[in-house]
């Protein structure tokens, strides 16, 4: 298949993705669940993953979530990278309150 | 008790890309763009608002809400209320004349939730859009998108939710009209009106200071509703869930994003409200059904994404 390989270190998922097109969208269009679906527009910082391996490029992602260091580290949006070679991704764990609020909607 | 506070005037929403957002709001949801200023905010408004807008756009490298601003009825309530204020023990800051486009002095204070609100009580006013104030006919021709018909609320995430409920409910003379209490009887979202609509501005329990949740806008009909779901599809936007109803004020409505993360709201019907009416309580418990009636379970998207 045409594409890029995204291959999720974290669940061991793997899927392909179009050149100009998210790793978050390629995962949705997959199937995949992966890493956690958001605005899907680079503000709300839910999608975080970190690049472990592969070029990317980036669009416009909130400074509050990913700061201009953290895009050196790999540690960018989903909804905002678009590979341009086969990526290997790690999910980052999600922020606590997020974590606090999902517990108690589910008890 | 009502003080003189009558109604959201405006908000202003930070964008990633500022064409992006504009063509977003404009070909997308219908509003209107009305001016632009010097530090490169665009004014939009809905077609039947009178005043010369109701959105500003600004572009940062955050997303977010950075005001949202009610209109008072004149200047006499405006100095009223801000001395209030003060008496209350809120800071408030003046924001001159013009400092906005065409509108008034305004007032600005932040509540303990962390969100900045503003009041003033003079805008330009335009009058409805593309229709005359003497024999109107029933709508312009050349609205795009959704037509959204006016801004009518935002929700907000924060915490502190009582000492927000005192200073809009005892300060500036907001009404409870529903709230979500939980098992031990605190509440955990409020409802807030100055008007028949179940709700000018509302806010949820949330850690974080300052979060914001959507800016709603206001369609006629379940048919606009499940037009404007088509138009989510045929742009390609992102959705966060719908068409459905709330159970919370029982409005039907679709949520999506703005091409930043912003959640935007179309919704038609819901309740209404008068001084007279107490409060309408869901249970926490219940929460799935009091935001998404048909579902009756919740999205966690719904309560964790945020700008």
């Amino acid at each position: 298949m045409a594409g890029f390989q995204v291959i999720s270190r974290t669940t061991g998922d793997h899927f392909s993705c179009q050149e100009g097109q998210s790793v978050l969208k390629a995962m949705e269009l997959a199937g995949k669940k992966c890493v956690p679906v958001g605005c899907r527009g680079g503000g709300c910082g839910f999608c975080k993953i970190r690049i472990v391996d592969g070029d990317f490029e980036c669009g416009k992602m909130s400074k509050a979530h990913v700061p201009p260091e953290a895009i050196d580290k790999g540690e960018v949006l989903a909804c905002r990278i678009y590979p341009l070679t086969d990526l290997t991704i790690e999910c980052v764990p999600q922020p606590e309150a997020a974590f606090e609020k999902q517990t108690t909607t589910k008890a | 008790m009502k003080k003189g506070v009558m109604r959201p005037g405006h908000i202003q929403i930070r964008v990633l890309d500022l064409d992006e957002a504009v063509k977003h709001y404009t070909d997308l949801m219908g509003l209107i763009e009305t001016d632009r200023d010097d530090q490169g905010r665009v004014y939009l408004k809905a077609w039947t608002e009178v005043d010369k807008f109701s959105v500003v756009l600004r572009e940062a490298d955050e997303p977010g809400c950075d005001f949202m601003s009610f209109k008072v009825v004149d200047e006499a309530t405006l100095v009223q209320l801000e001395k209030d204020l003060i008496d209350y023990g809120v800071e408030v800051e003046r924001i001159p004349a013009d400092e906005l486009k065409d509108c008034g002095r305004r007032v600005r204070f932040t509540v303990p939730s962390g969100h900045a609100f503003e009041l003033f009580a003079d805008k330009k006013y335009t009058g409805k859009w593309g229709v005359s104030s003497v024999n109107p006919e029933a709508w312009p021709r050349g609205l795009q998108g959704m037509k959204a018909v006016r801004f009518d609320h935002a929700l907000f995430y924060g915490p502190e939710l009582a000492a927000v409920y005192d200073i809009f409910v005892n300060v500036l003379g907001f009404y409870l009209a529903e709230q979500v209490l939980d098992p031990e009887g605190t509440r955990v979202a409020q409802f807030l009106t100055v008007s028949m609509k179940e709700h000018d501005v509302a806010f949820i329990h949330h850690e974080e200071k300052g979060k914001f949740h959507h800016a709603s806008f206001f369609l006629d009909t379940w048919e606009a509703v499940l037009r404007a779901a088509d138009l989510i599809s045929m742009t390609d936007t992102s959705i966060d869930i719908g068409p459905t109803r709330h159970g919370l004020t029982h409005g039907q409505t679709i949520y999506f994003f703005d091409p930043s993360g912003n959640r935007n709201e179309v919704f038609c019907g819901g309740d209404y409200h008068y001084p007279d009416h107490k409060p309408i309580t869901w249970k926490a418990e219940d929460l799935g059904k009091a935001i998404f009636y048909h579902d009756r379970v919740l999205n966690e998207r719904f309560l964790t994404v945020l700008t």
